[in-house]
């Protein structure tokens, strides 16, 4: 019989429900793992047992009287620490917020306390999310299970990794220009970017609000239905988030693609793209066809200036949400300060770690005076092209297959130094943000060196349904991963 | 365009950050190598392009206005550095 960690949250469920197993043995068991895992990857930041096994016993009581039962009843989790957890430090991987402990929770806790499930932890990730490696972590970087010497991705790494090595059965991240999907990528998991407004934001802290989506990361396409399942939904908390009934995602897992038609964009085959990336995806788009899936040829000519379009709205929107750290309501104040104005840049200036720093000032000059247009509202102008992009493309296929990422994960260190390199890892995972459209990561092979690679799939708006239909198809033509890291 | 060292000191005034010089110098390469990248946009003309600032077209989202509870003083206070008598404390302004 496979140890408790090796189940996806659908089996866990299922031993669960016939009570062969107490929700307590099994966040026991995820306890026992991250003492054993998590000095070699360090994806926590905050483990909370007691809090833990409270909600495990809770559920127990749940299973006993098989009432009030969900899916995710009993299911271990962990929290990207990006998200308000009531009690709990949310520290969003910057000394800023080092000893913020929120007095709410967000909605998306709510929902998954309301579920029944048990958290087991906060995660770490990239400075107020960003990053693409998790060294932008304020604390200490976050380790590849597959390789140890290798980031995990960004800025979700601590989600992706913790879901790869085990130590929790699912989590959730958060994804502004490819922050759950790349990660997901990079650690061999399954990751969803919802459409805008389908998670509500209430309690996500906000980097850059018009592309911020919280997404679930989990072992397999089940699980990842069941995750979208429980967090999405209207909230009045979050004007952004979208009156609109949440189906059930589930119901979206058949086999057989027969009347789908995958559109290949072509510009995301590019030089630099790694050839055995490249070789995995084709693999992939194969595998999909054999699941009667027809394949077309499209074209998203604007691709190439994403990254420039996001690197102006990204920061713009971060300059202005990270301005409320300023060592009053919350937070850091620095020590030593003359007056006030020296006291916020004190306070600003000691809290906040390089990446961010650079990323207000990038975001403040191009509000600044005089360069409005020239900047953000040539991006915001660009970011039309792009989403018209897609919309062309989706008049001639329902969901379109790319490559996560160009390459592989890449070494711890590799390109720390260069930012510009840093933000061009990010070039296929962005778009989607910029459309508010939805995209998943789902494993498609192993490299020669033993490291995942994933296939991006990419639909219109909630076609949730759609991605999940294929991804699943995905899993059904390859196989699930039998073989997880640091066994 | 290419951003100067003063630029950056204005830029840094306006952000309420503050470096030493060497810092700056190294801001500096690193804010023009990335603004160098961004410059490519012009290359696209977007005279006729209306911009985008929401992904969705949701317009206003309207509630009903009913009173409902909020979080209670003590514990909006509760991350505060300084609190003193249920406000926040801040240095002397006036």
């Amino acid at each position: 019989m496979p140890s408790l960690i090796d189940l996806s949250i659908h089996e866990l469920h299922d031993i669960l429900s016939r009570r062969d197993v107490s929700a307590v043995e099994v966040t026991m068991a995820y306890l026992d793992r991250i003492g054993e895992v998590d000095p070699k990857i360090r994806a926590y930041l905050t483990v909370t047992p007691d809090k833990a096994l409270t909600q495990a016993e809770e559920a127990d009581k749940c299973l006993k009287k098989a009432d009030d039962i969900t899916p995710l009843t009993g299911i271990p989790m962990g929290i990207k620490d990006v998200i308000c957890t009531r009690g709990v430090k949310t520290t969003c991987g910057s000394k800023i917020l080092e000893n913020f402990v929120p007095p709410y929770n967000a909605t998306v806790m709510e929902k998954l306390e309301a579920h029944g499930a048990v958290m087991l932890g906060k995660l770490n990730m990239d400075e107020f999310a960003m990053g693409s490696s998790t060294e932008n972590s304020a604390y200490y970087p976050t380790h590849n299970p597959w390789d140890l010497e290798r980031i995990p991705g960004g800025s979700s790494g601590g989600s992706a990794a913790s879901v790869a090595a085990r130590a929790c059965a699912g989590s959730l991240g958060s994804d502004t220009g490819g922050s759950v999907r790349q990660p997901a990528s990079y650690c061999g998991v399954v990751g969803l970017k919802p459409t805008y407004g389908t998670v509500s934001r209430f309690g996500l802290v906000a980097f850059a609000s018009s592309l911020d989506q919280i997404g679930p990361i989990s072992r397999d396409v089940t699980d990842c239905a069941l995750l979208l399942n429980a967090i999405s939904g209207h909230d009045t908390r979050d004007s952004t988030s979208v009156p609109k009934d949440v189906p059930d995602y589930t119901a979206s897992l058949i086999s057989g693609l027969k009347n789908y038609t995958l559109g290949i964009p072509r510009e995301y085959f590019i030089p630099g793209l790694d050839p055995e990336v490249e070789k995995a995806v084709k693999y992939a788009v194969a595998a999909l066809e054999s699941q009667g899936a027809e394949v077309v040829e499209v074209s998203l000519p604007h691709t190439e200036y994403a990254v420039a379009t996001y690197y102006i709205i990204a920061p713009a929107e971060a300059s202005s949400n990270l301005s409320r750290y300023d060592g009053v309501k919350y937070g850091l104040r620095a020590p030593d300060y003359k007056n006030l104005m020296d006291m916020y840049k004190k306070t600003r200036s000691l809290g906040f770690g390089p990446e961010v720093k650079r990323r207000i000032m990038i975001g403040t000059y191009s509000l600044s005076a005089g360069y409005y247009d020239a900047y953000y509202k040539k991006a915001s102008q660009v970011r039309t092209l792009i989403t018209q992009d897609f919309k062309n493309a989706f008049e001639k296929c329902d969901v379109i297959a790319a490559p996560v990422a160009p390459t592989t994960a890449f070494r711890l260190g590799e390109k720390a130094d260069d930012p510009l390199q840093m933000y061009l890892s990010d070039i296929f995972t962005i778009p989607v943000n910029l459309a508010g459209i939805p995209g998943i990561s789902v494993p498609c092979g192993l490299s020669s060196s033993g490291l995942p690679i994933g296939l991006q799939l990419m639909a219109g708006h909630f076609e949730e349904t759609k991605l999940l239909t294929v991804a699943y198809n995905l899993e059904l033509a390859l196989g699930r991963c039998e073989s997880w890291p640091l066994d | 365009m290419k951003i100067t060292t003063s630029e950056i000191e204005h830029v840094a005034q306006l952000a309420r950050l503050s470096f030493d010089p060497s810092e700056i110098e190294n801001f500096n390469r690193q804010l023009n190598d990335i603004l160098g990248y961004i410059n490519k946009l012009e290359d696209l003309d977007t005279s006729l392009v209306e911009p985008t600032t929401h992904a969705l077209e949701l317009t206003n989202a309207f509630r009903k206005d009913e009173v409902k509870s909020s979080l209670p003083v003590e514990k909006t206070l509760s991350n505060a550095p300084e609190q003193e008598q249920g406000k926040f404390v801040v240095p002397k302004i006036i």
